[in-house]
């Protein structure tokens, strides 16, 4: 009886284990809403370590409130959020903080802060949390980040003197500065033309590779989708509506998941 | 049932007042943002300077000016520099003061916080394990409390030299005598309150510029109205202030 017991309990705790190393995000039967406006309806998403996960949708279907909902940027009535075995919505501010290191977020609109320059945009997450680190060190960390997407001599630059390509680029190499486990993007080729949009999506993947990231892609941008997601979930109506490869889902007969082929 | 613009009223005034609390209640936690609070001061103290010193000036020429032929009729004309003196320090340049901060200040603060609520970069700030509100709101509150009592000091300065040029333009008063009679007319209870009140003008100024911003509307038109709210409501308050300083003022028979 005693070591049956022993037995059950050693596998759980090996099954939450193995939970932990295998999942990065787990989200489950999430709802939000805006006062009358119920955006999210029981969603559920799984992001194993490692994958790239593309989330699409309609333009105004709560796809940038599910990944800060994620983040915890948003606060949600119902349902569980697991970031790398943490359950966010039961984090302190301060727990919070020190997942958001493992954990970067690719702004829809960037985000850069208008009034620093590159450098000082790149510095901004580190100063928090490494604060003991000595300048060269910081330097090191900030060219490196910015080597990573082609970036190195725009150093000294202020955002407003970038072209939106190159400020996706420096976004990028913001969030990649804490060297994440998880990044999730917000539309990262919105506003983009094909040919740069292309460069940022094949960007996003050599970044994963580097860095063995998992990662949420939000995005309208078919040709994003197909370079970089393993999977596609489709967020029609509050719900993950449909599930599966980019190839998978575009042979599909039901008349939603066609429109988006088209 | 309430009328609506009552409720919004109260709700706004509710929040507005959670907002300013959230200033000491975060303010007094580690860590301070020393570096980025004298950056405010700084940009605060030194974008407003030149146009108050210019009003300032100008408002003690004029108020000097305007007073004389009152009280040449009463053959008071000596009373100048006390009459001119009292106003200017006690009322005119704090309040012009404060005005001139609210719209420069105060607007800019809100089109800067509304703009960066909006291209989301205090949720990026926030991401990146940066409490926002300690370091865009925290800091620029203190900025305005702290620089528009200086300012009001140096607008009491330049504008009582505006009131010796004006007592010159016509008559004749010494730079010695000038100044005997002002100091001899001012007393503490003049210069202290009206100081001590300036502080209060500071922080609402600071409060509801930033409270503007912070909660933006989603939209680009949004920051413009921001802008134009904090202006509208950081003026009602500085009169409201003033007049409950008054009071206060009057009943502890300050003067
Ligand atoms: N802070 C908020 N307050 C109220 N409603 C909100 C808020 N944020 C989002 N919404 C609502 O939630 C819905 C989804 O918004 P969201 O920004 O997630 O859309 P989206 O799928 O990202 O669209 P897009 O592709 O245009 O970025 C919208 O109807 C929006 O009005
Ligand atoms: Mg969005």
């Amino acid at each position: 009886m005693e070591s049956d017991k022993k037995t059950t309990l050693s596998e759980l705790v090996n099954e939450n284990n193995v939970q932990r190393n295998d999942l990065a995000i787990s989200i489950k039967h999430l709802h939000k809403s805006f006062g009358n406006n119920q955006v999210l309806k029981d969603f559920n998403l799984e992001v194993k370590s490692g994958e790239s996960v593309a989330v699409i949708g309609k333009s105004g279907s709560g796809k940038s409130v599910l990944i800060k909902c994620v983040i915890g940027l948003i606060k949600f009535e119902q349902g569980q959020i697991h970031v790398l075995g943490k359950n966010v919505s039961k984090l302190n501010s301060m727990e919070l903080d020190v997942l958001r290191i493992k954990v970067a977020f690719l702004f829809q609109s960037n985000a850069l802060y208008d009034s620093m320059t590159v450098r000082e945009n790149l510095e901004f997450p580190l100063r928090r949390h490494l604060t003991e680190t000595k300048k060269e060190e910081v330097d090191a960390l900030v060219i490196e980040a910015l080597t990573n997407v082609g970036l190195a001599h725009t150093i000294d630059m202020m955002p407003s003197e970038l072209s939106g390509g190159m400020r996706k680029r420096v976004a990028l190499a913001r969030t990649l500065i804490m060297k994440p486990e998880i990044i999730l993007y917000d539309e990262p080729t919105t506003g983009l033309d094909p040919i740069t949009a292309k460069e940022i999506s094949h960007l996003i993947v050599e970044i994963q590779k580097k860095y063995n990231t998992s990662s949420i892609i939000i995005s309208h941008d078919l040709s994003c989708v197909k370079i970089t997601a393993d999977k596609v979930v489709m967020l029609i109506n509050g719900k993950n509506y449909a599930e599966g490869k980019f190839e998978e889902l575009s042979k599909s007969d039901d008349d939603k998941i066609k429109n988006f082929y088209i | 049932m309430v009328p609506k613009v009552v409720y919004e009223f109260f709700d706004e005034l509710g929040m507005i007042s959670y907002f300013g609390w959230r200033f000491f209640k975060e303010g007094i936690k580690p860590r301070y943002e020393f570096r980025e609070m004298i950056r405010q001061c700084y940009y605060v103290g030194y974008k407003s300077l030149g146009l108050v010193a210019l009003t300032a000036f100008i408002m003690g020429l004029v108020i000097t000016i305007q007073s004389r032929p009152t009280l040449v009729e009463f053959g008071a004309e000596d009373w100048l520099p006390k009459m001119v003196s009292v106003s200017l320090v006690r009322e005119i340049a704090p309040v012009i003061t404060a005005l001139i901060c609210a719209g420069k200040v105060g607007s800019g603060m809100s089109a800067e916080l509304g703009a960066m609520k909006v291209t989301e970069q205090i949720d990026a700030m926030d991401v990146s394990g940066t409490n926002p509100f300690k370091y865009l709101v925290v800091t620029r509150v203190f900025a305005t409390t702290f620089m528009v009592p200086l300012l009001v000091i140096l607008a009491d300065a330049i504008s009582l030299y505006g009131g010796y040029l004006g007592c010159n333009i016509r008559g004749v008063v010494s730079w010695q005598l000038y100044w005997n009679q002002v100091y001899e007319t001012l007393s503490y209870g003049d210069v202290l309150p009206s100081i001590i009140k300036t502080f209060f003008f500071g922080y609402a100024i600071g409060v509801i510029g930033c409270f503007k911003g912070y909660y933006t509307d989603k939209g680009t038109e949004g920051v413009g109205k921001s802008a134009n709210a904090a202006v509208v409501l950081s003026s009602v308050m500085v009169f409201i202030i003033d007049l409950i300083a008054v009071q206060i003022i009057d009943i502890l028979n300050l003067t």
